[in-house]
């Protein structure tokens, strides 16, 4: 049944969308990636993850974007006042339809409101617990917080931890990598002895070990998370450069004189970044859940500021009723996840040469 | 192989020093200095009434010799290590040994069945995949396992018991412990029943993503064999489809499926923390959570140690089982 699938019998592929010829390396692996409908929704996905972490502010806030108040306009979200005149934004929220809100009292003042009115800090003890509703799209929780403000405020702490995290391991992961490919002999046996090292000690008991002593800030969560995921990283990369190290055009900028920094970063380096940044792409997956993790276990970021895995951690005290506490913010560490692995598998494939057709 | 098997015991014993050197900073980390301890005690407030936080700043000092020279300090904790000397409890003073002996069974017990379900039910997957791929059947398959993959543990933990166990779904399986109370004077058979219906969830949330994770790897590496000219041979010479795929792909599929189990022998002994400490499991994981908790250090660098230890077992188990299993590899 093997022997029919040697054929390729997609050949439309080939002569309907027949692109522009892929020139760079770059530009064929964006060529296989587009083909790929599941990574390019990763990729969608993550986009929108990262535009909602950015922009968390301007969709869920307790006050107005702006305000206009007798002919003049105020911008409350930047400048932290609590009312304007006679108003006081818990007041107009009462009674706020969605983002507009027009001709206030029929005094001609108007506020522009953000997508979800609530900040992710700002409770009510009175509609604690309530299940999604008009007003509290994702319910509230046991302060009478609004869930899916403190969901939109924490995808920030998720998503910088995900990308610091790996920045970290990568700036270490590249420095080590490249230093025991190139120079192989001792350099080589000591950081291959400190990545099997690593590799042994039980990275996430290590990690809650760690952050338990450590002082509760997000900055720990980021660098401890960062210090212990390197290795896989520099594995690849000391692969790499074992491999390159042996090419020609390597041995003739020795010989033409240049120095070991610019062979290895201007040479060497840019051949080993594909699998480098598969890597951190899959990297950003696992640091989301282990930070989530973290959080889901009472070490993440202090309190108030509002993450997943501390709004999934909650919803274990009131599991036999308040489904949308375990629902939602799970959802969201399982899209992300699943985004940057879609991402990362996408890419993976888009850069073996063995798959290009 | 003789002369690889040395080396490669040889390269183990800086490997080892660096485990010790890492467990060794843990303690570093501790407060050394009584104060930061004090601080760290009010304000967790999580220590037992029962001993003061003085009492433990000098049982510290003693037990690693804070009061010593590093470098001393650091030869005392390699001395304790290889004579397996990790001391007393924090908590309530008894051995640690003694403490990890009673909690080892249980965690055992829950690795060994997740991970035969895992091998009983990936490989199978992974074949029938990797036979048809390109399939819907293949597709959704993969696409499956890619989502199952990506499920964080903790979130399938707490909605398996929001649906099943009670609240406002279904009340059908228990989601506290191992056991009912008082289980242990039962007859065999409903002990034995008690005992499954208490492991149905916590043993599903500790197989689902091992389960994803080999069966994806048994596809990928059946379909790399497939490739292969020698299954092309098969094929030309008139071998049923079966003996092909069983005999002479799958044999080769096999290896690094095989060497993946030394990887779990350090699950099977640290367990895991999350779907223990959710599931009130009393087992290894539960009991590193709980040391964490607590700043029980004798445990938790016991701990750290011998799950570092087993894994570099492992991984040399892997290398070595790696080598005899596939003869083309040919060690330095």
């Amino acid at each position: 049944m093997m022997n029919g699938s040697e054929i390729p019998l997609r050949m439309e592929t080939h002569s309907i969308a027949a692109p522009a010829i892929p020139r760079s390396y770059w530009q064929m692996v964006w060529h296989h990636f587009k083909k790929k409908r599941l990574a390019v929704g990763g990729f969608w996905v993550s986009l929108l993850l990262f535009l909602m972490a950015i922009f968390a502010p301007l969709l869920a806030n307790g006050r107005p974007v702006c305000f206009s108040y007798q002919g003049h306009w105020y911008w409350p979200i930047f400048s932290g006042i609590e009312g304007i005149g006679p108003y006081t934004w818990k007041d107009l929220k009462k009674n706020a339809p969605l983002v507009l809100q027009w001709n206030i009292e029929r005094r001609g003042d108007f506020a522009i409101w953000p997508l979800v009115p609530y900040s992710p800090t700002e409770y009510d003890l009175l509609e604690s617990l309530t299940g999604p509703t008009g007003e509290h799209w994702l319910g509230t929780d046991d302060s009478g917080r609004d869930v899916l403000s403190r969901m939109i405020h924490g995808s920030r702490v998720s998503l910088s931890v995900g990308f610091v995290a790996v920045g970290i391991a990568l700036v270490i992961g590249i420095f080590s990598g490249a230093l025991a490919g190139y120079f192989g002999g001792w350099v080589d046996h000591v950081i291959s002895r400190l990545i099997e090292i690593l590799l042994t000690i039980p990275t996430f008991f290590l990690i809650i070990a760690i952050i338990a002593f450590l002082p509760q800030s997000i900055y720990n969560i980021m660098i401890v998370i960062g210090l212990t995921g390197w290795t896989g990283i520099a594995r690849f990369v000391r692969a790499d450069f074992l491999k390159l190290k042996q090419l020609d055009f390597i041995m003739a900028s020795r010989a033409l004189g240049a120095s070991h920094a610019r062979i290895i970063l201007l040479h060497m380096l840019p051949n080993a970044m594909a699998p480098v940044l598969v890597f951190a792409v899959f990297g950003i997956a696992g640091a989301i859940l282990t930070e989530s993790s973290l959080s889901f276990l009472g070490f993440g970021v202090p309190p108030p500021t509002p993450s997943w895995g501390d709004i999934l951690s909650q919803s274990r005290d009131y599991i036999e009723f308040a489904w949308w506490l375990t629902v939602f913010p799970g959802f969201a560490i399982f899209l992300s996840i699943t985004a940057y692995n879609l991402v990362g598998e996408g890419l993976r494939d888009a850069m073996d040469p063995k798959l290009f057709e | 192989m003789k002369s690889y098997l040395l080396k490669r015991l040889l390269q183990i014993i800086p490997t080892l020093l660096g485990i010790t050197f890492i467990t060794f900073l843990i303690i570093q980390l501790a407060p050394g200095n009584p104060a930061a301890l004090k601080l760290q005690m009010s304000a967790q407030g999580q220590m037992s009434d029962r001993t003061s936080s003085q009492q433990i700043i000098e049982e510290t000092k003693k037990l690693y010799g804070l009061d010593k020279p590093l470098p001393i300090q650091y030869l005392l904790w390699v001395k304790r290590v290889f004579t397996f000397d990790f001391g007393t409890s924090y908590k309530d003073h008894r051995k640690v040994w003694d403490k990890i002996a009673e909690r080892l069974p249980i965690t055992i017990q829950l690795n060994l069945i997740s991970i035969f379900l895992v091998y009983l039910i990936a490989i199978p997957c992974g074949i029938y995949s990797a036979t048809r791929p390109g399939t819907v059947a293949d597709r959704l398959l993969t696409l499956f396992f890619f989502f199952l993959y990506s499920l964080p543990s903790f979130w399938v933990a707490v909605l398996l018991i929001m649906l099943f166990g009670g609240g406002d779904f279904w009340d059908v399986l228990p989601v506290y412990g191992i056991s009912s109370i008082g289980a242990e004077d039962w007859p065999f058979f409903p002990w034995l029943t008690d005992r499954i219906w208490h492991l149905v969830l916590p043993i599903t949330c500790l197989t689902y993503a091992g389960f994803a994770y080999l069966s994806r790897l048994t596809r990928a590496n059946m379909l790399e064999v497939i490739r292969e000219d020698y299954i092309r041979t098969a094929r030309a010479k008139g071998l049923s489809e079966r003996l092909v795929i069983f005999k002479h792909a799958f044999r080769n599929a096999l290896l690094p499926i095989v060497t993946l189990l030394a990887f779990l022998l350090p699950a099977m002994f640290g367990g895991s923390v999350i779907i223990e400490s959710i599931f009130s499991i009393p087992g290894m994981g539960q009991l590193g959570f709980e040391a964490v908790l607590s700043r029980d250090y004798p445990v938790i660098m016991a701990i750290t140690t011998i799950s570092a230890l087993l894994t570099l077992a492992g991984l040399l188990l892997s290398d070595v089982l790696y080598a005899v299993l596939d003869p083309r590899i040919k060690l330095e």
